[in-house]
């Protein structure tokens, strides 16, 4: 009986064979790195405000601190979102006929509430505190990048869990002293690995072991 | 087909239309839990609001407390020992909270001034000197012209801070030599005379 295959299909099966593997090892990595992109994380991305508001000038040009309208920060969890009040506060009197700020005005008059867009956002089962973290030495650069240079704020990080850990496993590498933390333009110095090791003594930092535990941020 | 077989397919029916209708608290996902988080939005209040605002005559829980730190105005009472870590807490709030305006010196050139905001009374001035302690604390809680009160921003303690720092503020451009301690007298002529 005549063979009913060529020899050269031993190649054909055995190349099909690897470049399903190969496909589906291709398929996952592409899974992993669109999970990680500015795609799924909106690193990098602005979002559109009601009111397009811009630190770039409050922060950066006026100098107003972080804890003006933050009020929050340093005692509780929640940096918070300051009410219509705190705009007016200096709006009342600058541009206060300008259309742009129109929508300032009108919640000022009927005491409704913004909706201003959350920009980061952690998943409902992350337990993020604020004040321990501005508390014990690490600014508001470190997470949210240069707000002083951001016209629209934008994620500076991916706020994926990798890159808490990276940090709770290594905190020196970003432990300021506590008059720098609110400094948005803070660059660590060449020294940095020595005075963040001085400084986790200092501000009593927990153990790597206790800070990367679970329910440090999840409960 | 037996009583038995028929049985096991209706109760394989059941099940999948079972499981199908709570796919929607299968597809809960975690990362957006049907709770409320500080500030987010809720369809419960007409309001929008999950944060509620606080009714008017109602006392938080713990700052029944503070009633001593609420002075007259026309007191000068001044309710917390003054020490150099109160003049430093005193410095900071200066700068976030007062600063934008009243200007690092309290002469009223901060920079929000400098882009059209109405010029305020500098500090350095005989009215506001001899002006009680309570004066500044009702103008920080309660505000005065054209500055909106300040005590959603500044809890009492860090409104007395402020004053005491006002207070150093004044005094660094009114002090008279002869009110310095002997020492630091010493060293000021000292210096003096080196520049001669």
């Amino acid at each position: 009986m005549a063979q009913i295959f060529h020899r050269s299909t031993n190649f054909i099966a055995r190349f099909s064979v690897f470049s399903t593997l190969f496909l589906v090892g291709v398929a996952l990595v592409a899974v992993l790195a669109v999970a990680r992109s500015p795609y799924m994380t909106r690193q990098n991305v602005t979002r559109e405000q009601p009111v397009q508001f811009s630190h770039k000038h409050h922060v950066g040009d006026d100098g107003i601190d972080c804890r003006y309208c933050h009020t929050g920060v340093e005692t509780s969890a929640v940096a918070g979102i300051p009410p219509t009040k705190t705009c007016m506060n200096c709006h009342s009197v600058l541009f206060n006929t300008a259309a742009y700020l129109e929508p300032i005005r009108e919640s000022y008059r009927s005491d409704k509430s913004i909706e201003w867009v959350k920009v980061h956002r952690l998943a409902d089962f992350v337990y993020f505190n604020h004040s321990i973290h501005v508390n014990k030495g690490v600014g508001c650069s470190s997470c949210h990048g240069q707000i002083n240079q951001m016209p629209l704020v934008f994620q500076a990080n991916t706020l994926l869990m990798q890159w808490c850990v990276e940090c709770h496993r290594n905190p020196e590498q970003v432990l300021r002293p506590k008059d720098q933390v609110f400094n948005m333009d803070w660059k660590a110095p060449d020294n940095q690995a020595e005075i963040g090791a001085k400084l986790r003594e200092e501000y009593k930092i927990r153990t790597t072991a206790e800070l990367t535990s679970c329910s440090t941020c999840h409960r | 087909m037996t009583n038995t077989s028929r049985f096991l397919v209706i109760a394989c029916a059941a099940a999948s239309m079972l499981f199908a209708s709570g796919c929607q608290y299968l597809k809960q996902d975690m990362a957006n839990q049907p709770k409320n988080l500080p500030l987010s939005p809720s369809d419960f209040f007409t309001d929008g609001r999950s944060e509620r605002p606080i009714l008017e005559n109602t006392v938080a829980h713990g700052s029944i407390a503070d009633d001593e730190l609420f002075v007259p105005k026309d007191s000068n009472n001044f309710p917390l020992k003054v020490d150099l870590l109160l003049l430093q807490r005193g410095e900071e709030r200066y700068r976030i909270f007062c600063s934008p305006c009243h200007g690092l010196q309290g002469d009223g050139n901060g920079l929000v001034v400098m882009r059209g905001m109405k010029h305020p009374p500098t500090y350095h001035q005989d009215r506001l000197r001899q002006a009680p302690n309570g004066y500044f604390y009702d103008n920080i809680t309660n505000g005065f012209g054209a500055m909106y009160g300040y005590s959603a921003q500044i809890p009492p303690a860090d409104r007395w801070a402020i004053i005491a720092y006002l207070r150093a503020l004044q005094l660094s451009r009114n002090a008279i030599v002869s009110d310095l301690p002997a020492e630091l007298q010493q060293r000021l002529s000292s210096a003096g005379a080196k520049k001669e």
